[in-house]
């Protein structure tokens, strides 16, 4: 089949971006021609401040060699500015002649620096602020000349600003608003920049209005004079008021424009379907976006589209921003002006530079503006977007994230003020220097980007927040911030609450039936999609649904856990940590028996047998003739007890015969995550019942319920759920917010994580408000339970796998 | 168990091949080991298509077994950091960079067939390495 001819028009990063995905999704469909206007390959202009300010070079930020257009096979004709577009011929033509025939045609136009229209604005020296040539003409009038003004307090005139100063010019900022960066900023946040900015050198004249740029004998410009006939002198004026969207092809192709190429929500044009538009000069839903991260969140779209998948949508974004001049920190996010109806949140200590602003609209956070320390901004805009309800930790917004329980970064101030040397990843041993070097040499955008060249951030997951933040600094502020809704992985669109409803509201009962029903671009899914889908599946459908081994991981595939010399460990269970002289023997005897090589006593109150062979399984746990630990698994894991009333001299409750009958009524549960439970006899909670998925601590008079804790990573106090009278009521209701978990629960979400999404108050009225509901949880949960084999004690039952255990003989 | 040597059509006449197992001893989108005194295992997988290929049973990465990891595609996920591996050359998927040694596989008739001279030689070296 002959391929499909797609051109673009545009060689920015939005339209680049498109062509990558699309190269990923289908990288045979079409044959790909490429203009642009400027004689360079794609470039991120977002670091064209670091550029001036003599941060960084040219080179180091070109995002696509003429290489990569060449090994993609893409037609690159850089230079050439395009004229015309016949939409019934079909045909793109540049200014030279050059033409190109499309099937599909992509419009990343981008924008135009808005240039006052004002007398003297063509003299030499008065330039815009937009592209590579612009930056070059600043870097190299710093060289001869004085005085430079720059027209516009915004964001990218500030960063001008900044570049020229630092290259030794004599800047004024000329703003007609009252305070700088109105559109991002407050006046008091306005107001701290300002100062802080002065101190560096820059002069401000704050509602100035320009009426005039007045020129010397040789046509160059030398001042600015303004309405109240005032003069500065300027021997550079760069006008950054605004960017325009590029429309003026489109219109020539009588394409609809309002403020932008009109697109729909899989960014084609609604004139011209044929004809596709992402990037600064397409509007959809009456914005034009400037920011790079929802540039590069509609390019996926659009490359999707054009793959012929035709799955995904567009529907916006909320955008944040942060400013690139270096020691200045500011964050700002969503509407940060509040105003009616909503309730603001403010500390301000102008002397130590730092202000904050949160605003508040019904229980949710809308806006934040912060200053002087953005440490949390990633934080406030992920609640922000997320459009969490804040009722519960309001008291403790203002303080950061490191306030709620992120026991992992307290102590880094700044992710800028961090050494390149600090370690910021833990597990994979990634340092920021790494981390940055990887974003810079790279190109990075996204953490998911970040995660695969550096492994910062891609095993626990504790730091993500620390690497958002270094990402947020390196690439700047239009970063690509992980989108409201996030796909399961790479298979798929759909999010792990739509993958969740899917199954219940369609009755999927297979893997294929869940593919085929949400477009799964796979086959058979990947690692990361399989098990959750496997889980959602039998956890939904149980009886139903089968399990299938093979999209499980390998621990819960053979029963062991996996150690890192490719043996296992084997740790049976001991029912409330009680075990018997008998079972120590038989353990005892399989240790000798097969030579295994450690032995140790576990946190969760039982013993470890670690390098075990996997051919031995089978074997060690016949010998042993206990059940499965489950130590393995995202499953209940340990009940943890103290001895409790039966000898403690301080003991109220028996705690021991409560873990006891928890761990027999929930032995088999398997769930989103591990799931570990604690009983203690009384208020000195030996059993550490504060930071388990659910505790218990048996008090005088009955039973407090706490749930979503979390020894791990981050350490979380559990919450207190109910307190209750008998064993019975223990069990009812530790069972139904476990089940209500299982039902609810995204896979690998931690109850604390499952409880901070949906609140606490959602599992109250679930659990202690609707009688009925409690004890339909319970039930449901005792169905899926019953009649479960034991791995270990019946393998065949359990449909484990045997061949699995033997190798093949040669 | 008897060593029969079946011929091979269009095959080279010079490899030797040595029936392993049936593909259907290969669970669908999973692995088994092949067991050799030469050296370490060598990993069999079945793809959803049936394809069959042989690797080393070693990622690139830290020597993980990839028997025993999650077969998808044509790809399988280390079970120790989860690197994705290509079936058919072994590479690792980028941004990682390593491969694991291939083997050569054939299906007749439903039987998995390996080439005993790789099975002697090939990948042997790698345990001196590994334990070094």
């Amino acid at each position: 089949m002959k391929k499909m001819n797609l051109v673009m028009v545009g060689n920015g990063m939005a339209g680049v971006r498109v062509v990558e995905e699309l190269i990923k999704l289908a990288p045979d469909l079409y044959d790909i021609t490429v203009f642009g206007a400027e004689p360079h390959p794609n470039y991120n202009r977002i670091l064209l401040s670091p550029v001036l300010a003599g941060e960084q070079t040219i080179d180091e930020i070109i995002l696509n060699s003429w290489e990569w257009y060449a090994e993609n096979r893409i037609t690159l004709h850089a230079g050439k500015k395009v004229t015309t577009v016949d939409r019934v011929a079909r045909v793109v033509r540049a200014e030279d002649g050059t033409e190109a025939p499309y099937d599909r045609l992509l419009l990343c136009t981008g924008s135009n620096p808005f240039i006052l229209p004002i007398p003297g604005k063509d003299l030499t020296g008065v330039i815009a602020y937009r592209d590579i040539a612009d930056t070059h003409t600043m870097i190299e009038t710093a060289r001869t000349h004085k005085h430079a003004v720059v027209i516009g307090g915004g964001l990218l005139g500030l960063e001008a600003a900044n570049g020229l100063m630092r290259r030794g010019m004599d800047v004024t900022v000329v703003h007609v608003a009252a305070w700088l960066m109105e559109r991002q900023l407050d006046d008091v946040a306005g107001g701290l920049l300002r100062k802080s900015l002065e101190e560096r050198g820059l002069k401000f004249l704050l509602g100035a209005q320009t009426e005039e740029l007045l020129g010397d004998s040789s046509g160059r410009v030398r001042a600015v004079r303004f309405k109240d006939g005032s003069e500065v002198a300027a021997d550079l004026v760069v006008m950054a008021v605004g960017i325009r969207p590029n429309t003026a092809l489109a219109e020539a192709m009588r394409l609809h424009c309002n403020r932008g190429i009109v697109v729909n929500d899989t960014m084609q044009t609604v004139t011209d379907a044929r004809i596709y538009s992402v990037g600064e000069c397409a509007a959809h839903r009456g914005i034009a976006y400037g920011l790079v991260a929802p540039l590069f969140e509609q390019a996926k779209v659009a490359a999707n589209h054009l793959a012929q998948f035709g799955i995904g949508r567009y529907s916006g974004s909320v955008t944040s921003t942060k400013l690139k001049v270096t020691g200045i920190d500011l964050f700002s996010a969503g509407n940060f002006m509040g105003g009616d109806g909503t309730e603001e949140i403010v500390m301000s200590d102008p002397f130590g530079g730092v202000y904050k602003k949160l605003v508040i609209k019904d229980d949710k956070l809308v806006g934040a503006v912060l200053y002087g320390d953005t440490v949390d901004g990633s934080w406030y805009f992920k609640l922000l977007r997320d459009g969490r309800s804040v009722s519960d930790i309001r008291d403790r917004l203002m303080f950061g994230e490191s306030n709620i329980g992120d026991a992992g970064h307290e102590g880094h101030s700044s992710a800028a003020t961090m050494p390149d040397s600090a370690e910021v990843c833990g597990c994979n041993g990634v340092n920021k220097g790494a981390i940055c070097k990887a974003i810079k040499d790279k190109g990075l955008f996204t953490l998911d980007d970040v995660k695969k060249h550096t492994k910062a951030s891609a095993s626990c997951g504790s730091c993500t927040g620390l690497v958002e933040q270094i990402l947020m600094f390196t690439a700047g502020g239009d970063y690509s911030a992980a989108p409201k809704k996030k796909a399961l992985c790479a298979c798929t669109d759909a999010s792990h609450q739509e993958v969740r409803d899917a199954i219940r509201n369609h009755k999927h009962l297979t893997h294929a039936e869940v593919y085929e029903s949400l477009g799964w671009r796979t086959p058979n899914g990947c690692a990361s999609c399989r098990p959750a889908v496997n889980y959602y599946l039998i956890s939904t459908w149980p009886k139903d649904a089968k399990d299938d081994p093979q999209s499980r991981f390998i621990n819960e595939r053979s029963h062991a856990n996996i150690q890192k010399d490719g043996t296992y460990s084997v740790i049976p269970r001991m029912w409330g940590g009680h075990t018997t002289p008998d079972e120590l023997r038989r353990i005892a005897n399989a240790v000798d028996k097969y030579k295994i090589p450690t032995v140790k006593v576990t946190g969760g109150q039982r013993i470890d047998l670690l390098g075990v062979k996997k051919e031995d399984l089978v074997a060690v746990w016949k010998d042993i003739g206990m059940p499965s630990g489950f130590a393995y698994a995202k499953s209940l894991r340990t009940v943890k007890t103290c001895v409790g009333s039966e000898w403690c001299r301080f003991g109220t409750q028996d705690s021991t015969q409560m873990g006891k009958d928890l761990e027999r009524a929930l032995w088999a549960m398997y769930a989103p995550h591990k799931v570990k439970l604690a009983v203690s006899g009384c208020p000195r909670n030996c059993a550490e019942s504060g930071i388990k998925d659910v505790g218990i601590i048996g008090v005088d008079s009955g039973w407090e319920i706490y749930v979503a804790g979390n020894g791990g990573i981050k350490t979380e106090v559990a919450q207190f759920l109910v307190k209750v009278k008998t064993p019975a009521e223990v069990l009812e209701h530790a069972g139904a917010f476990l089940q209500l978990y299982r039902e609810e629960g995204w896979y690998l979400e931690r109850t604390v994580h499952y409880v901070s999404r949906v609140g606490l108050d959602h599992v109250k009225r679930r659990i202690l408000d609707d009688h009925a509901s409690r004890a339909d949880l319970w039930a449901r949960l005792q169905f899926a339970l019953d009649g479960v084999a034991d791995p270990w004690v019946e393998p065949e039952k359990a449909q484990v796998d045997i061949r699995q255990f033997e190798a093949l003989p040669l | 168990m008897n060593d029969i040597e079946k011929p091979i059509p269009r095959e080279p006449a010079r490899r030797d091949w040595k029936a392993v197992c049936r593909v259907d001893a290969i669970p669908r989108l999973g692995a088994r080991r092949v067991r050799r005194d030469a050296g370490p295992d060598v990993a069999l997988f079945r793809a959803a298509d049936d394809h069959v290929f042989a690797l080393l049973d070693r990622c690139p990465h830290r020597g993980g077994p990839l028997s025993q990891g999650i077969v998808f595609g044509h790809s399988v996920a280390c079970p120790l950091h989860n690197w994705t591996i290509e079936l058919a050359d072994g590479c690792a998927r980028a941004p990682d960079v390593g491969c694991a040694l291939t083997f050569a596989v054939i299906v007749e008739a439903g039987e998995v067939y390996l080439d005993l001279a790789e099975l002697a030689t090939r990948g042997v070296e790698t345990v001196a390495a590994a334990t070094t």
